[in-house]
């Protein structure tokens, strides 16, 4: 009955958002902020993808707080696992897969992995940058680890360069407090042109870093979820 | 035409909302929260449309405005992060209690 009640609530709640909100849409447009972006910001970092100058310059701090909240949930997987383990059968026996299967994987991680280098380093430049490329990175081992099931990565690598990322993303901030221009300020190395890859100071460093986090840390989540058991 | 990804995520964000409410299986609660995410995430990139508008690459006349994809980016990644905590709290879960029904889990600890 309240669960009724509750379902009708929301539902009439819903219609009232899609009556009156629906026309919210382009009413940025000519506002302070949109305008500011739209003429400013190529000019301001030399970025030409506002979206990465506006995901690691202007709101750098909130990208920080991303990056601990996805470090917090692979530490909060990692740290349930060694949990006290009960001693389960696997219920689950995983059958080997197929010769080709094997051999497409193998032959297609380069691939990807090399495509997520390139959307890591070109986040500046082109649609992309470090969560995207380093999701597919992630992509790339996940589809490894689910073909062979033997699979072992070295974890301790995998958590050192996720540690040392994050703490290299900090102290690049700190720099730029230190040179008295702000904390996460991209102007701490030389802007280039417009276009090229080393271009936009801090921008494309710092994307790295949070690729090869964002990278490491996805696998690590998965690489914990299949073994658990184990 | 692009007033169609409006309704896509109101539908989205009340199929997510239903199956919160009303499904037992804890599975099927996580998937109802991610199409939940989903919705709402096209909501705001419905918002920051601009008719006819250019990706924000490079110097363009009208422009979509960037802000609510920087948003959703950030969005994305946060919601990949708490569905795998929950994930692994629903596999604990079922490991102690050997069900994924949430009616039948009566302890407040496990």
């Amino acid at each position: 009955m309240i669960k009724n009640l509750f379902f009708v609530l929301m539902a009439s709640f819903l219609v009232y958002i899609s009556y009156n909100f629906y026309e919210l849409n382009g009413h940025h447009r000519g506002q302070a902020l949109h305008s500011y972006y739209a003429n400013n910001a190529i000019q301001d970092l030399g970025s030409q993808n506002i979206v990465s100058s506006i995901v690691v310059s202007y709101r750098g701090l909130d990208t920080l707080g991303e990056v601990t909240i996805l470090f917090l949930s692979a530490l909060l997987v990692a740290f349930m696992i060694g949990l006290k383990k009960e001693k389960v059968k696997n219920i689950l026996t995983l059958k080997e897969s197929s010769e080709i299967l094997e051999t497409a994987t193998s032959f297609l991680t380069p691939f990807i992995t090399m495509l997520a280098l390139y959307i890591v380093v070109n986040g500046h430049l082109s649609p992309g940058g470090g969560f995207q490329g380093g999701a597919i990175f992630a992509t790339g081992l996940i589809f490894l680890m689910i073909t062979n099931i033997n699979y072992k990565i070295r974890t301790i690598i995998f958590k050192y360069i996720e540690s040392l990322s994050g703490i290299f993303y900090v102290i690049l901030g700190l720099f730029g407090m230190s040179l008295a221009i702000g904390f996460l300020n991209p102007k701490i190395l030389p802007m280039g042109t417009l276009g090229q890859i080393m271009s936009a100071g801090l921008i494309p460093v710092i994307y790295s870093l949070v690729g090869l986090k964002v990278g490491t840390e996805l696998s690590l989540i998965f690489y914990n979820f299949k073994n658990e058991n184990k | 035409m692009y007033e169609i990804s409006f309704y896509i995520a109101i539908a989205l964000v009340g199929i997510g909302l239903w199956g919160i409410i009303s499904q037992k299986n804890i599975i099927k609660i996580i998937i109802s929260f991610t199409l939940f995410d989903t919705g709402i995430h096209i909501l705001l990139m419905y918002y920051g449309y601009v008719k006819n508008g250019k990706a924000p690459i490079g110097q363009v006349a009208n422009m979509v405005d960037p802000v609510p994809q920087a948003m959703v980016l950030t969005s994305i990644v946060i919601g990949l992060g708490v569905t795998s905590v929950m994930l692994f709290m629903a596999y604990k879960l079922y490991q102690k209690t050997k069900n994924l029904n949430i009616d039948k889990v009566e302890k407040l600890k496990w």
